[in-house]
């Protein structure tokens, strides 16, 4: 394998990176194999995904393969834009309707010898976690909420503690105009991408009374015709986002509105902006991002320096400011918060019988607890409606209902969040 | 065996973060005897409606019902939140559309659906002219507050008012 993958190279190729494996510094790992232990696992074994091939993902990619990584994988759902093209250095007017991740791959192959980026064309949801254990790392340059955490919900879910290689370090990187932020989570033991839900810069909204009454901005006429008149007046048709007809009508509605309010500033291209919350995207906070995240995959595939604990923030708004600092984990997280019971119990036990067996455990503390699987409700202790729904699962085995090692999720007042039972049959 | 289980399990769906949020919010909603809930279908906990019965204040011997949509992407996004009847408030629009800062501009994940249950109480206790979205009614409330009565009670027994057809909400 260090064969193959050195039959592209030529002297002096990582002459740069060298410098760095060759010989261990003050501070590196006691587990750092200088010399050509690390440049083969980096060069010839490390295995790598990268997650959206956008205006992050670009350049996550670039940086990857100059770095020594060989072996890239990329998924992204979306084609190209020709609005990508001012950032996304990947792609060129040819490509626009193409889907960035195969023309991303196909580039970095072409421009990085020796490297294969393999491409997926389509949703993260698409994979299992069989996929996702393949990968050593995996870095994301998403801009979506929902994916990410989903993502970070499944790698912390493939973590078992017996298997080390079930840990996937996850690199987080985002942006948002002028700011960004970079972080590392390594699953299960560090903070998660739930446990910060809260922190999450929320886009701006404008309070509904104000859209309709007291308009001052552009935005709040588009906000108009989009929240109040589109569904007043399309009663059983979605609003597509995408759809430049649906675009129109919103665009011209809006117009009238400004200028019945005698507001300027209502454009085709802020209507869009506006409600699909696009925020302009600037190319150096790509850069700076990706390269953050970038460096810290080169460090925990090499253990060549101390990787970064946790969060890496950074302001481009008014000059350059950043500030690192741990982000904690927290306990009622519902993703790595929370503790998960392996329970084995007799395929007889009712449900009813192992309620009580969880209320008499000393070690969980629980009263009146709630439990569902991930497709149905088993007991809910409210609202009394669903209580009654509920209730007949009471006399049932639990064996009827759950399959062996299924996952049941337990919720109470008394717990900080949820806990999560393994459930095992003796025979 | 054991093979085979374990492949299952890595095969089965995993409960959402969502999902246990939304478990964890309805098991432990803590409402008065003015406010119920209903699921149309008790195995869908994202889709529900509430109903307010509120005991004191200008609305009284109302029922109101609101429904409830929660998507996958709760708490992160609020619930979607309509008032399903026809009803005169100055605060909920002829279209269902209701004026509460929490449903909008001031959800944070950290709130939950007893927060905005109590809420969307509170706007029946005390309707808030200030923040219209049925301009005539809170300019009523403002200028004339007998009249605003008057037109609130009648309202709720349904019929025209205005050229405007409401429903009937009077509590059975
Ligand atoms: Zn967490």
């Amino acid at each position: 394998m260090a064969a193959a993958a050195s039959s592209s190279d030529w002297p002096g190729r990582y002459h740069h990176i060298d410098q760095i494996l060759d010989k261990p510094g003050p501070r590196t790992d006691p587990g750092f194999l200088a010399g050509d232990g690390v440049k083969d696992f980096l060069r010839g074994q490390a295995k790598i995904l990268v997650i959206g091939a956008g205006g992050l993902g670009c350049e996550i990619l670039a940086n990857l393969a100059l770095t020594g990584f060989k072996d890239i994988h990329v998924i992204d759902m979306d084609t190209i834009d020709i609005s990508n093209l001012n950032r996304q250095f990947l792609f060129r007017q040819k490509d626009v309707g193409k889907p960035k991740a195969t023309v991303a791959a196909e580039f970095i192959m072409k421009r990085v010898p020796g490297v294969t980026v393999t491409p997926y064309f389509g949703k993260i949801q698409d994979k299992d976690e069989e996929y996702y254990m393949q990968f050593n790392l995996v870095i994301c340059g998403l801009d979506s909420v929902e994916a990410r955490r989903w993502i970070n919900a499944t790698l912390v879910n493939m973590v078992d503690p017996e298997v080390p290689e079930s840990l996937k370090p996850l690199i987080d990187g985002g942006t948002e105009g002028f700011k960004g932020q970079a972080r590392v989570i390594l699953p299960g033991i560090t903070s998660c991408y739930e446990c910060s839900l809260d922190m999450l810069n929320k886009q701006t909204q404008f309070p509904i009374c104000t859209i309709a009454n007291t308009p001052r901005l552009p935005e709040h006429c588009i906000e108009w015709a989009s929240v109040l008149e589109w569904p007043r007046v399309f009663a059983d048709k979605k609003l597509d986002n995408d759809d430049p007809d649906d675009i129109d009508w919103l665009y011209k509605t809006a117009l009238n509105r400004a200028r019945e309010f005698k507001i300027e500033g209502v454009t085709w291209s802020l209507t869009q902006g506006v409600v699909k919350n696009i925020i302009p995207a600037i190319a150096s906070t790509n850069a700076i991002i990706a390269a953050a995240c970038c460096n810290e995959a080169f460090k925990i595939a090499t253990s060549s320096a101390a990787f970064l604990n946790n969060y890496f923030m950074l302001i481009g708004t008014d000059g350059v400011y950043s500030y690192t600092f741990e982000h904690e984990k927290r306990q009622e997280c519902p993703v790595c918060g929370g503790e998960a019971l392996d329970l084995a119990i007799s395929p007889e036990l009712t449900l009813e019988q192992l309620i009580e067996t969880l209320t008499e455990r000393q070690d969980i503390q629980i009263k009146k607890p709630s439990l569902s699987t991930p497709t149905k409700q088993l007991y809910l202790q409210a609202p009394p409606q669903l209580e009654q729904a509920t209730r007949p699962n009471l006399e049932k085995k639990v064996s009827e209902l759950v399959p062996p090692s299924g996952e049941v999720t337990v919720t109470a007042s008394t717990l900080p969040f949820s806990l999560s039972l393994r459930i095992a049959y003796t025979s | 065996m054991k093979k085979n289980e374990d492949a299952a399990a890595k095969k089965k769906p995993k409960t959402s973060a969502a999902q246990i949020r939304v478990q964890k919010d309805l098991t432990e909603l803590d409402l008065p005897a003015t406010m119920k809930t209903n699921f149309p279908d008790p195995a869908d906990l994202l889709n529900f409606t509430l109903t307010i019965t509120p005991d004191e204040g200008m609305y009284k011997g109302g029922a109101f019902t609101f429904s409830f949509a929660i998507n996958t992407n709760y708490p992160h996004d609020p619930p979607k939140v309509k008032c399903t009847q026809t009803i005169y408030h100055p605060n909920v629009d002829l279209e269902g559309n209701v004026c509460l800062n929490i449903l909008r501009e001031d959800w944070k994940p950290v709130l939950n659906l007893n927060s905005v249950m109590v809420g969307l109480q509170y706007l029946f206790l005390e309707p808030n002219p200030d923040d219209p979205l049925n301009k005539e009614a809170a300019l009523e409330m403002t200028k004339n507050r007998d009249q605003f009565l008057n037109n609130v009670k009648s309202t709720m027994r349904g019929g025209y008012f205005k050229s405007v057809q409401y429903d009937n909400v009077l509590a059975r």
